[in-house]
């Protein structure tokens, strides 16, 4: 019998009884965490209280809600779906991370919610974003969550595993995003459909936890379920420190574990990548789209909204104005983020350069404060989706913040330089 | 028991070039401008409105309507709307070449049914919007006006069982180990 994969193992620890874990097999899932978000989590409790009237949920300890999207809320109708979460949250005796907390898989990682090995599902499609930590995480429905609130399992499909090499290295200005955007643009947006994906090669076990986070998050936008970094020693310490618990181990596959694919993608050529409309898998060097004018300038979001993310535009930028006529934004992932950048003083240096800075949170992706588009408006964004009108009429390219930062000192698509060159 | 075979009016999501889509986002189902919608009633007047050329549809569904769509459909958010809309209009089944992997658990869990179809690519040109298609959920079989025959892939067990139960929260009052 073959070894386990990593989405095995972690699935094989979560599951009751001697139930097999290969690829198709139907599991009931012990979830360790349980969350929702501002979105759908007015539709889980109606849910809950549709189905199970005011009986508790199954371990309050273990679910939450994390406020991310509409943060503070923007209009009525969500300050009405949060506040419904809220005081549902009290009867409950529920955790609330509320509109200061940040985004949610993010806070889920600061917090220790997560680490290697556990499982958590919530109502955010990039909770995959876990596989970073190498921790199981799934966006869900509302009835999904609701179910998953009252009875801390799910029933899941074990989905196959392929096997990503990416060999070579990232080296500036190339980032961990332009490694991901490589990734993507040779799986496509379906290359990893109904996958779990795990990550190996020099270049992505010289990734930091933000760059893990970065690649880890991008797994949506090739179909996959989730892409596992295996915890280097960096990112294992990280995690016993943010949960208290000396003990936890990391997560491996077994040498013998089987895989449904294995794919090599050589970044020995790597240079600065975009993905242009209409698609996140529409990537191309970024020389190619070099000189189109842009408008405006998100930095932030689930993919690339850490502190490293903007210490890399805060040294582009630093004693520099944007260009004019360009509405640049900052949005930290989180208050942990934000707090970093007010004590080392990046802040300031983005400030002074006239950047917007936000409180923390989603920013764009769903309608929120900040990152949206009038028709014909062109924007560069860190974010992970460019699909047509989802931030509005206008076009939304997706870039590394390094090459968003050089872009909006210039008010156009610029390719970066290596810095001091 | 419910019915495992359909009979109803085909739409083949077209692009207004032609071709079949494929990778259509949950933003392009069920828009996020929309997403403080609660309420299933108001959710199917929103259902494709993002969608190049088929911003009418639900103008234009009715009740037992079956979708027909390239790859990956359902593509993005977790956004249980992108399938709710669907069963405020009363579609009958929705058959696409895959669907994005939460869209899939969403839609099983709420009882809509969908079937994956992976021939599709080998054969779409034969499926016209306005064409009458059955299909059966037990065996997979998709008959096209009452003639010709393809093969889709049957309701995975768990997928009957959610589906003969109503949705995830009756099924899962059924089972004692819950």
């Amino acid at each position: 019998m073959a070894g386990k994969t990593i989405i095995q193992k972690i699935l094989a620890a979560h599951t009751a009884g001697a139930t097999a874990v290969e690829p198709g097999a139907i599991i009931w899932l012990d979830l360790d965490v349980r969350t929702a978000r501002d979105f759908a989590g007015a539709n889980v409790v109606k849910n809950y209280r549709t189905h199970y009237g005011d009986v508790p949920v199954e371990d309050k300890e273990k679910t939450f809600f994390t406020f991310d999207l509409v943060v503070p809320p923007k209009n009525i109708p969500y300050a009405n779906n949060q506040q419904i979460c809220r005081t549902w949250a009290r009867e409950q005796g529920v955790k609330v991370y509320d509109v200061n907390a940040g985004i949610g898989s993010h806070v889920a990682i600061e917090e220790g919610l997560a680490y290697p090995g556990s499982t958590l599902v919530g109502t955010d499609s990039h909770l995959n974003i876990l596989g970073a930590i190498g921790a199981f995480g799934q966006g869900m429905g509302d009835q999904d969550i609701a179910f998953a609130f009252k009875t801390g399992k799910t029933w899941f499909e074990v989905p196959p595993t392929m096997r990503v090499m990416v060999k070579g290295h990232v080296s500036p200005p190339c980032t961990a995003r332009d490694l991901t955007l490589a990734v993507l643009r040779r799986l496509g947006s379906n290359g990893a459909l109904g996958r779990a994906v795990e990550f190996y090669g020099p270049a992505v076990e010289a990734l930091d936890l933000p760059g893990r986070i970065t690649l880890a998050s991008q797994v949506t936008e090739m179909g996959g379920i989730i892409g596992f970094v295996p915890p280097s020693e960096a990112v294992l310490a990280f995690a016993r420190a943010r949960t208290g618990r000396e003990d936890l181990v990391g997560v491996a596959a077994d040498p013998d574990a089987s895989y449904v694919e294995t794919v090599e993608v050589d970044i020995a050529d790597l240079e600065p990548l975009i993905a242009c409309p209409p698609s996140p898998a529409n990537v191309r060097p970024v020389r190619e789209v070099a000189g189109r004018h842009i408008d405006s300038v998100f930095l932030g979001s689930c993919t690339n909204g850490r502190f490293e993310d903007f210490a890399a535009v805060a040294e582009v930028v630093r004693g520099q104005r944007i260009a004019p006529g360009v509405m640049a934004s900052v949005v930290p992932a989180t208050r942990a983020v934000f707090e970093q950048l007010l004590d080392s003083g990046l802040l300031k240096v983005l400030f002074d350069s006239g950047f917007i800075i936000s409180n923390p949170g989603c920013g764009g992706c769903a309608s929120g404060h900040i990152g949206m588009t009038g028709a014909g408006q062109v924007q560069l964004s860190t974010s992970n989706r460019n699909f047509p009108g989802k931030q509005g009429a206008g076009e939304t390219y997706l870039v590394s913040p390094v090459t968003a930062a050089w872009s909006a000192l210039k008010g156009e698509i610029t390719v970066p330089e290596v810095p001091g060159v | 028991m419910k019915a495992i075979q359909v009979k109803g009016r085909l739409w083949v999501l077209r692009t207004p070039e032609g071709c079949l889509y494929h990778d259509v986002d949950t933003d392009m189902i069920f828009h996020n401008r929309y997403l403080h919608i609660t309420e299933l009633s108001q959710m199917g007047q929103y259902a494709l409105d993002n969608l190049k050329g088929w911003a009418d549809f639900a103008k234009q569904a009715s009740s037992g309507d079956i979708i027909l769509v390239g790859k990956n459909f359902g593509a993005g958010s977790s956004r249980q709307q992108a399938v709710d809309c669907f069963q405020a209009l009363g579609l009958g089944a929705l058959v696409a070449e895959s669907f994005g992997a939460i869209y899939k658990r969403n839609a099983i869990n709420s009882g809509l049914p969908i079937l994956m179809f992976p021939g599709l690519a080998d054969c779409a040109a034969q499926f016209a919007t306005g064409d009458e298609l059955t299909v059966n959920f037990e065996t997979g079989e998709l008959v096209l006006d009452g003639e010709k025959t393809f093969q889709a892939s049957p309701f995975s067990q768990v997928q009957m069982d959610i589906y003969q139960a109503g949705n995830l929260f009756a099924y899962g009052k059924s089972l004692a180990s819950l």
